[in-house]
């Protein structure tokens, strides 16, 4: 507390730990990445594969989704943005890409990044790949990824998937 | 206007746990699609789903919008939430139902209060300014007003006791209570204190949890239910949020709700009540005005299995089904919520 300028003030720093379970689902994944694999998730019902797998169930049916299914690793750019604004704590380099990628044999999109390439290069249809970071530095995450980047394929027609992205 | 007759027509609940490896929405999928194979309904038939969960307990904002994916939102559906217990969502149905745009209603909540140190969490909501920057811990708040009722003669510590061990024996009955126990009342009392008067059995054991009601209108009700519990009153009292402004030794919100809701107008056959420290289930049965033959919590109650969030709806599933099994006629279901009582909804519920 402090009353300097005639005002009290209250700092109250508040900090709770949590265990936080990612549960079944999300667990097969997450080891998915620890050993360099993409694993998602089918919906018994309609099917349709999940990476990652969400909450461990398919919205649209309300299943619990069941058998691995390893996708990708290239995939296809579905959407994009190009990050031009600077904010506090960032990492990477401006104008950088962030974009929705559908991994090969998954009907829902996950975001990241976008790099060597220029981003006016980067298009809805591009085919991607990703680039690893060093295996000492990986762990339950998505940012085991350092980037993906073009593969030089030719584009993918976007829009006739039968898929949920 | 006339109030529609809305009942309460099927109830789920999954077992109590603790440290639970699920997600919620894992936990909460199954409960659902069993409440709805029970009712011999469909997804489809659901004019409106009501949440209640904090995100307070798992640590993130905005979980309760990943609970949606636990009901499937495809084609859309008409849903709400509210950060209180499952309860206060129920009363939310109740009134959707009311204004007549709905008939069916599923209501569903969800706590792992075993996630994080639930003390700690649940201080975090008392006043901001005054209270919680003293962190004064939830146990300690409730050890406050378990003195202050026992200086002022409001209860004993032997009454205290004799609630918990009547709770822990009910318990052996019931798959989804979690502590169980068949100790008498002087065993209890020769057990030392965890945060004086309050000793570890006066206070509720917290676990994860989750539970489902389905409510119905009028013949719909009848159609679904062979015995629906109707819902003949339903009211919701607040006392201030300054803990130094209240009497700690009487409950004036539950006694207005339990008023409002009609308690006292004919005999009540059970009550489960919302109480997570014994002391507060004596003080609830004065302020709500029980009498001697109405059977307390034949559940165990929140002492045995507090889900947070769940508890209070776990309340009127079990009343309700006091109901449809015919073992009563006219019960009440209660919900607690905030320190020291602050949050008291009652409900009345009858068979036809």
């Amino acid at each position: 507390m402090s009353e300097a300028d005639g005002l009290v003030r209250l700092r109250q720093p508040i900090g709770v730990t949590y265990n936080w379970s990612a549960g079944p689902n999300a667990t097969s994944h997450l080891a998915g990445l620890m050993s360099g694999k993409f694993v998602g998730k089918r919906c018994p019902s309609c099917a349709l594969v999940y990476f990652p797998p969400r909450n461990g169930v398919c919205p649209k049916c309300a299943k619990i989704l069941a058998g691995d299914v390893e996708v990708g690793p290239k995939g296809t750019i579905t959407t994009f943005c190009i990050v031009n604004v600077p904010f506090l704590g960032q990492k990477i380099k401006l104008p950088y890409v962030a974009a929705q990628i559908l991994l090969d044999g998954a009907d829902i999109s996950m975001q990241h990044l976008i790099q060597e390439c220029e981003a006016e290069d980067v298009r809805i249809g591009m085919r991607v790949e990703p680039v690893w970071k060093d295996k000492s530095e990986w762990g339950p995450s998505l940012e085991n990824i350092q980037h993906f980047r073009p593969t030089g394929e030719p584009d993918r027609v976007m829009g006739s998937e039968s898929g949920a992205s | 206007m006339a109030l529609r007759d809305i009942a309460i027509v099927g109830t789920a609940q999954r077992p109590s746990e603790v440290n639970s490896t699920f997600t919620s929405v894992e936990i909460l999928l199954p409960v659902i699609q069993q409440l709805l194979d029970k009712v011999g309904i469909e997804r489809s038939d659901i004019g409106f789903w009501c949440h209640g969960s904090c995100d307070y307990m798992s640590g993130q904002p905005f979980s309760f919008v990943a609970a949606v994916d636990a009901i499937g939102a495809w084609p859309p559906i008409v849903e709400s939430h509210v950060e209180a217990d499952g309860a206060l969502a129920l009363y939310e149905a109740w009134v959707k139902i009311q204004t007549g745009e709905v008939d069916v209603a599923l209501v569903f909540s969800n706590g792992k209060t075993t996630s994080g140190p639930i003390d700690q969490i649940l201080s975090l909501q008392t006043d901001p300014y005054m209270v919680a920057p003293l962190k004064p811990g939830f146990d300690a708040l409730a050890a406050l007003q378990a003195r202050a009722c026992l200086d002022a003669g409001v209860v004993t510590e032997r009454q205290m006791a004799e609630v918990a061990s009547r709770s822990r024996r009910d318990a052996n009955n019931n798959a989804i209570a979690f502590t169980k126990g068949n100790e008498s009342v002087e065993e209890l009392l020769a057990m030392p204190y965890t945060m004086n008067p309050l000793r570890a059995h006066d206070c509720a054991t917290p676990v994860d949890g989750c539970n489902a009601v389905v409510l119905a209108a009028g013949d719909i009700a009848r159609r679904l239910a062979e015995r629906p519990a109707w819902i003949r009153g339903i009211d919701h009292r607040i006392d201030t949020q300054r803990l130094g402004a209240r009497s700690m030794i009487e409950s004036s919100s539950a006694a207005i709700a339990a008023q409002k809701a009609g308690v006292g107008n004919d005999r009540i056959d059970v009550a489960e009540i919302h109480a997570p420290y014994t002391h507060q289930e004596l003080l609830l049965r004065n302020a709500m005005g029980l009498s001697e033959s109405t059977h307390i919590n034949p559940s165990g109650g929140a002492l045995v299995a507090n889900p947070l969030m769940a508890a209070g709806l776990a309340r009127f599933a079990e009343a309700a089904e006091s109901i449809f099994a015919g073992s009563a006629d006219r019960v009440l279901a209660h919900c607690t919520s905030g320190p020291m009582l602050q949050q008291n909804l009652v409900c009345v519920m009858e068979g036809e």
